[in-house]
């Protein structure tokens, strides 16, 4: 059923930390190694060894310029499905393929009943959802349900991919359902935010903002006036090397 | 958002056929249409043809067609659910009418109810097929009060022009295409409204998509991916301004201005033309529809 259940208390999502993050794409390419074996396998790339190689991510790291002068910095932003409590992409569903888990409250697909009518992707206002115009279906992150649940694999393993390979620690997996959670208290500690509030969707994904800047720096110096004595300019060159 | 041939072309024809069977099952039954059996089997054949045409070339549009029955289920939630079922059950009064019509030699007693049924029920399935877009929190261009009132206004104007158009042939009276004349001018200030409304905003950035709008303007550096991918084929169509300009010109023209002088005179023209017009805003409603996501790409929306 697309009817979203009765909310659960666990509300399993990840907590990114865009202080940290260096957009390095590790999470995005890891993510595509685990998945196109995963649940929601494959992943297909098309014309993967031409000129312009496409394909279905589930995330995908984008890179931007914030502020002006000296104030400006470089933000790096991983996006992801963020398993919304109340995710359109579920309700505007005509088959049923799209459900979220009353378990917790993760949002998948069922490729078997899909009807590949792209409704849900126009529904979804943060890009998490992605065709799969090989089989003709709707793909989209499972927070690697085939992971975190996945009792042949170590325990420090059960982990969606993006966040076991993260090299800066900028990715944070748990239950944000619970307040004691550590990815809940991250969020309380750091001022964790959700994508878009006004649209009624309800991440559960939270982003910690990148921390306020200090300028430490000294301003460069600049010589009062140009040195017209050639000697003096030779030693003043010499001396600034 | 890309416009897609299949569904332009299926909520154009399937619109015009709904809006044709509304009149038809409205208006027959009150002795305001020719009464000739012949005369409701032709209207009904077309308004239904153009019914099944858009539904199967909806149909294009699926990765698996052969799927499509399991859009029925969802109905609780799903509009786009709402319309499937909407759409089949109109068939069974919409056929029953005319063959009733055809047995009695008038449209009246149960045939009289079931045509207030078909006209009922296509009305239900327009508004079904307009909410799938007016319902779309991502796109601003469609989740606009105006998106479904104007389906049902093209359509019911589309249905009546096409239905003027046959009844000519059965020396009607032209008050249809009188009363079709007076919804498209409705219509199409309903258009210049939504249009004006869309101008205006409000437009925003890929700060508020990040939510950092606090560090200043946000700008894009890099794209997440060299190459296009699904998200910007399908979300990110552009169209210039100055084309948007001249094809709004042009979809008035077709779709509302000749129609409104032709209708009195030769209605069957009126309709194609009415129709073709009707294929250019109904392109237009799509390619000038910015979703979400391309904030994240730099864009505005």
């Amino acid at each position: 059923m697309t009817a979203i259940p009765s909310p659960g208390a666990k509300k399993l999502g990840l907590v990114i930390d865009l202080d940290t993050c260096v957009g390095c794409h590790a999470c995005a390419v890891n993510c595509k190694e685990w998945n196109t074996s995963g649940h929601s396998a494959p992943l297909p790339d098309f014309d993967a060894y031409q000129a312009k190689p496409q394909g279905v991510w589930f995330n995908r790291v984008h890179s931007y310029e914030a502020g002006e002068g000296r104030d400006s910095r470089t933000v790096y932003f991983p996006r992801s499905c963020l398993h919304c409590e109340e995710p359109a992409c579920v309700t505007v569903c005509p088959t049923g393929a799209s459900y979220k888990r009353a378990e917790d409250g993760i949002v998948l697909v069922n490729a078997d009943t899909c009807i590949g009518c792209k409704l849900c992707s126009w529904a979804c206002p943060y890009g998490a959802r992605e065709f799969d115009e090989d089989a003709g279906v709707m793909k989209k992150c499972t927070l690697c349900i085939d992971r975190i649940y996945n009792t042949n694999l170590p325990e420090q393993d059960r982990v969606p991919a993006c966040v076991s390979t993260c090299p800066a620690q900028a990715r944070h997996f748990g239950d944000l359902g619970d307040p004691d959670s550590a990815v809940s208290r991250l969020v309380a500690e750091r001022g964790g935010y959700g994508l878009m509030p006004e649209l009624g969707y309800k991440p559960v994904n939270r982003y910690l903002p990148p921390r306020a800047r200090a300028h430490h720096a000294t301003p460069v110096e600049t010589p009062a006036e140009p040195i017209t004595n050639s000697f003096l300019r030779w030693i003043d060159r010499a001396l600034s090397r | 958002m890309h416009p897609a041939l299949s569904v332009i072309l299926f909520t154009t024809a399937s619109g015009a056929g709904y809006g044709m069977l509304f009149w038809l099952g409205l208006l027959a039954p009150l002795g305001l249409l020719p009464m000739e059996a012949s005369f409701g089997l032709t209207a009904s054949v077309l308004g239904l043809a153009l019914i099944t045409f858009g539904l199967l070339s909806s149909t294009a549009h699926l990765g698996h067609p052969e799927r499509a029955w399991r859009a029925i289920t969802q109905w609780r939630t799903s509009w786009l659910s709402r319309e499937g079922v909407a759409s089949l059950i109109t068939y069974i009064p919409a056929v029953l009418f005319p063959l009733l019509w055809l047995m009695d030699g008038a449209p009246d007693g149960v045939a009289e109810l079931l045509g207030f049924l078909t006209a009922a029920m296509a009305v239900v399935t327009v508004i079904c097929t307009g909410m799938i877009y007016a319902s779309l929190k991502p796109i601003r261009q469609w989740y606009h009060p105006l998106v479904m009132p104007f389906y049902l206004l093209a359509s019911v104007f589309s249905g009546g022009a096409c239905l003027a158009g046959v009844a000519m042939f059965w020396h009607a009276s032209p008050m249809l295409a009188y009363a079709t004349v007076v919804l498209a001018a409705i219509t199409l200030v309903a258009k210049l409204a939504y249009w004006r409304s869309i101008d205006r905003g409000p437009v925003r950035g890929p700060g508020d998509a990040i939510g950092l709008t606090e560090l200043g303007t946000v700008r894009m550096l890099d794209p997440p991916n060299t190459e296009d991918n699904y998200l910007m084929r399908e979300m990110g169509y552009r169209i210039a301004r100055k084309h948007a300009a001249r094809l709004r010109v042009i979809a008035v023209a077709l779709a509302f201005v000749v129609p409104i002088v032709l209708l009195p005179f030769i209605p069957p023209v009126a309709a194609v033309v009415a129709l073709v017009g009707l294929l250019v805003e109904r392109w237009l409603f799509f390619a000038e529809a910015t979703h979400t996501v391309t904030l994240y790409y730099g864009r505005t929306a």
